[in-house]
């Protein structure tokens, strides 16, 4: 390395270490663990009107940790997931405050936030059945992933993914542990191939002759048709339909994407004001729509693609109580082995 | 004259001490961590073991240690081969054999995997074309086994990761005295009988050095696994934090997979107590490669670019085509420019820092041999060991310590709050990849440093040079190469990095890696692909250096 190039090279390091913690008065942090691009356009449009900048850092596992890590100091404000588990999570750690605000309180069903206004639900997506264009398949329950019939014919990502012990703890909501480990036991006897990579996947599965359905969400349909993710995945999402599936005394499963502010957050109030106009009419359309999820705004209207599903009937079970059997679903799946 | 002396002795001790006082610094640096791990996992998990144990853990563990017996001899024997191909034969194209195998360093695992998922589905261009050529017109007449299994992961790993063999093996091969190689040429033994008599046991070291980072980056991988369906122990972390949020448990799991590490670190250097390796510090006379032209040199050409093909060639191939897709598509973001000065600079700063630390462990082990230095070397080249994102959870608590013990200080002296000063900077980062890493630099060094003879370091002292003096003048010419390779491993690995950077990295900053991830995560592939692609070539430049540093040792 020549000196000029090192010189450099220590400058631009020494101006990134040191960009932390300039955040001013008027700015939000989120963090999320959900892909901040989808957003941008909502944010901008915040910023715009608000004059308030919002920044973002896109981070997976380990969220909570560095929230509860930074303690007092964080700089963090919202907090962003997906998936009702790690919101609940996120409040369980003690990272959130609870929030009263009756704009949020009238946008979101009371079953679609937490009760005491520590995370708020933002969107929807459904786990569906993705099946072979040729099936003479019209509907579908849950239960019937374990019918014999299915042998060798199910695609599935690894049952230890949140999605998945989501939907298992669904099942346990519905029917109890028991009769959740014989059905799993029959779905894992049904697998095409080890449980396994992600929800596309079971599409592409699908027309590559593997399986003949497979579980995934609903959103996936939505990027897959639109071309967004390129032209192969247009062909993957063409090969496949799409059927809701229900529980048989039931409704179809969904999870959901929300946000919960933080402890600590500097700037509460301006962050409430984000989450406000994150369940505006517009802004709910718009968030729905970036990743062709179910608004969760009475009215809003998702994206033609996922309209075209059918109607969704959402599961009757509480989502805190599905949660609250996610750690039991978790022991059920290493317990029959299901992604072994 | 005799208290001269004593003064000398004495002065040797005390300047010792010095470089071992910063060994047992570093050693510490590297190891809080891993103690913030081991404090996560004695708050205990009532209730985890008994569930592993009469669940998945037998089943994990077998796994794990078939894909590390794997990769472990795939790697051995690719890159013990290849390494003997370009330095005992001549043949065409036996130059750009000997950089073009140490590509596959700059290609991630996951982003291979990922590549061969899809080249290989029952949908994908290979299959595709034999069916076509089969006559035959949907997957559903005809399809291939599928590649994920634990066999295509093995493969996969193996031909990614056989570099790290390939590189201290081939630097012995290329720097062993030929004296050896002639005295048993003399003896009437073939050149086959020479790589399995004399060449392969004299490079055992280097070969266990390559295979332990091959097996350790197994390891740590989660993505390639994830993608093959493969279930390691590595994935029960994840679950057991992730699904189950239970910290404590997962980070029982890490330190029994660190544990696991350890001991077969430690088994190989008992196998091997009782060899010494040393050279002298005559210049060495290279072993003169056997010419081989004609179809048997295009034959043995061919066999040194399978790996090339396999490991590298393919997959950057996939990405290129995708890649060009895209930008017919969309045109290039804008956000890769910012991105590449992150990537880049990052990775510069967090190489300098390494290879700083790695020398003072190398050359304190070796100025001042004894309990403290050598466990000092092992505690840091632990880094290595751990998973990626529980090691960035480490070093995200004691960070987190440090600063509000900084902010409680100031406070209480000054009235002033510093809030997060190290926490989401730069500085946590180059932290963690210098903690990551460290196994690399030290290692590395530490091999360079074991050619050169002892009896030049007693010369220097004797005329009075002081350790840091010695290592100045006598050390640093001589390890030059072997620093500067280090230097360029930990530079591609940095650039790699994708677990620690995700969990660490300030607001808004974002690096080729992190960028893969968020669009992988949104399902923009063909976008990832541009980003794939960019770590692919921003890996290359440095890989291509290393070898030419091979050459000039000769």
């Amino acid at each position: 390395m020549t000196k000029h190039a090192f010189a450099t090279s220590t400058l631009l390091a020494a101006s990134l270490c040191l960009s932390a913690g300039a955040a001013s008065a008027a700015e939000i942090n989120i963090y999320t663990t959900r892909e901040p691009g989808l957003i941008q356009p909502l944010l901008d449009a915040f910023t715009k009107s608000t004059g308030t900048k919002v920044n973002t850092v896109f981070l997976k596992d380990g969220l909570p940790e560095r929230v509860a890590a930074e303690g007092a100091s964080s700089p963090a404000d919202i907090l962003m997931a997906v998936d009702a588990g790690s919101l609940v999570d996120l409040a369980e750690k003690g990272v959130t405050q609870p929030i009263e605000s009756a704009t949020l309180n009238a946008a979101i069903p009371a079953q679609l936030r937490d009760a005491k206004g520590h995370w708020f639900a933002l969107s929807m997506r459904a786990r569906v059945l993705y099946a072979a264009k040729d099936l003479d398949l019209a509907s579908f329950n849950y239960e019937d992933l374990a019918d014999p019939k299915w042998k060798g014919k199910v695609c599935i990502r690894a049952g230890q993914h949140p999605y998945n012990t989501a939907l298992f703890a669904d099942y346990i909501a519905h029917y109890g542990a028991a009769e959740t480990e014989k059905w799993l036991t029959g779905v894992k006897a049904n697998l095409a191939r080890k449980a396994g990579g992600g929800d596309r996947d079971g599409a592409k599965d699908i027309m590559g002759g593997i399986c003949d359905i497979a579980i995934a969400n609903s959103y996936y349909v939505g990027l897959m048709r639109s071309g967004k993710g390129g032209a192969d995945q247009v062909k993957w999402g063409e090969a496949i339909k799409v059927v809701l599936p229900t529980f048989k005394n039931g409704g179809t499963q969904v999870n959901i994407s929300g946000a919960a502010v933080a402890k600590h957050a500097p700037n509460k109030a301006e962050a409430v004001k984000l989450l406000e106009y994150l369940v505006s009419d517009d802004a709910q359309k718009i968030y729905a729509e970036a990743n062709y999820e179910y608004p969760v705004k009475a009215g809003a209207k998702a994206d033609p693609i996922i309209a075209a599903l059918g109607e969704l009937k959402i599961d009757s079970k509480p989502l805190t109580e599905i949660v609250s059997h996610r750690k039991q679903a978790s022991a059920l799946v290493d317990k029959v082995g299901f992604d072994n | 004259m005799t208290s001269h002396i004593a003064a000398i002795g004495w002065r040797k001790k005390r300047s010792g001490l010095r470089w071992l006082v910063c060994a047992g610094i570093v050693a510490t640096f590297v190891g809080l961590p891993l103690a913030g791990l081991f404090l996560q996992a004695i708050q205990g998990s009532p209730g985890l073991w008994a569930h592993l144990i009469s669940t998945i853990l037998p089943a994990h563990l077998v796994d794990t240690l078939i894909l590390l017996c794997g990769v472990g001899v795939v790697t051995t024997v690719v890159g013990t081969t290849t390494a003997w191909l370009v330095t005992a034969y001549a043949f065409p194209g036996r130059r750009i054999l000997e950089w073009a195998l140490l590509l596959p360093l700059a290609v991630p695992t996951y982003i291979v995997a990922y590549a061969y998922l899809d080249i290989l589905h029952p949908i994908g261009s290979v299959q595709g074309a034999i069916r076509w050529w089969l006559g035959y017109s949907s997957p559903r007449q005809f399809r291939l086994p599928d590649v994920r299994s634990m066999t295509g992961c093995i493969l996969l790993l193996g031909f990614v990761l056989y570099p790290y063999v390939y590189i201290p093996t081939r630097a012995m091969f290329v720097t062993q005295s030929a004296n050896l190689i002639d005295a048993a040429r003399t003896l009437g033994i073939s050149r086959h009988g020479i790589f399995w008599n004399v060449a392969l046991p004299l490079a055992r070291p280097a070969v266990a050095v390559g295979v332990s980072l091959a097996l350790m980056e197994t390891l740590n991988d989660v993505g390639a696994a994830e993608f093959l369906g493969v279930r390691t122990l590595t994935v029960s972390i994840y679950t057991t934090w992730i699904t189950r949020s239970d910290l404590p448990g997962a980070s029982q799991i890490a330190l029994l997979l660190l544990l696991i590490v350890v001991g077969l670190v430690a088994l190989e250097r008992w196998a091997r107590r009782r060899q010494r390796y040393s050279a002298d510090a005559r210049r060495h006379r290279s072993l003169k490669p056997h010419c081989i032209t004609g179809i048997k040199g295009m034959i043995l050409f061919m066999l040194g670019f399978t790996p090339i093909l396999i490991g590298f060639a393919a997959p950057a191939l996939y990405l290129v085509t995708e890649a060009l897709k895209r930008v017919r598509f969309a045109g290039l973001s804008p956000r890769l420019q910012h991105e590449a000065v992150n990537t880049i600079s990052l990775a510069a700063i967090a190489t300098l820092v390494t290879i700083l630390l790695g020398v003072v462990i190398a050359y304190t082990n070796r100025l001042r041999p004894g309990a403290v230095s050598s466990w000092s070397y092992r505690l840091a080249t632990m880094g290595y060991a751990a998973p990626g994102t529980v090691v960035a959870i480490g070093v995200l608590i004691v960070l987190a310590s440090v600063d509000r013990f900084i902010d409680r200080t100031a406070l209480e002296w000054f009235g002033l709050s510093t809030g997060l000063l190290i926490m989401g900077s730069g500085a946590a980062l180059i932290y963690a990849y210098a903690m990551r890493f460290l196994a690399i630099s030290a290692g590395g060094i530490d091999a360079g440093l074991s050619r050169i003879s002892l009896s030049l370091d007693h010369a220097s002292r004797t005329l009075g040079q002081s350790p840091a003096g010695t290592f100045r003048h006598v050390h640093l010419p001589l390890s030059k190469a072997a620093i500067t390779a280090a230097g360029l491993l930990v530079f591609v690995d940095c650039v790699k990095e994708l677990p620690a950077t995700l969990l660490l990295r300030p607001l808004n900053v974002e690096t080729f890696a992190t960028h893969l991830y968020g669009e992988a995560a949104r399902g923009t592939y063909e976008e990832a692909s541009i980003a794939a692609l960019a770590i692919l070539l921003i890996g290359m430049a440095p890989v291509i250096l290393l070898s030419r540093i091979g050459r000039e040792t000769r």
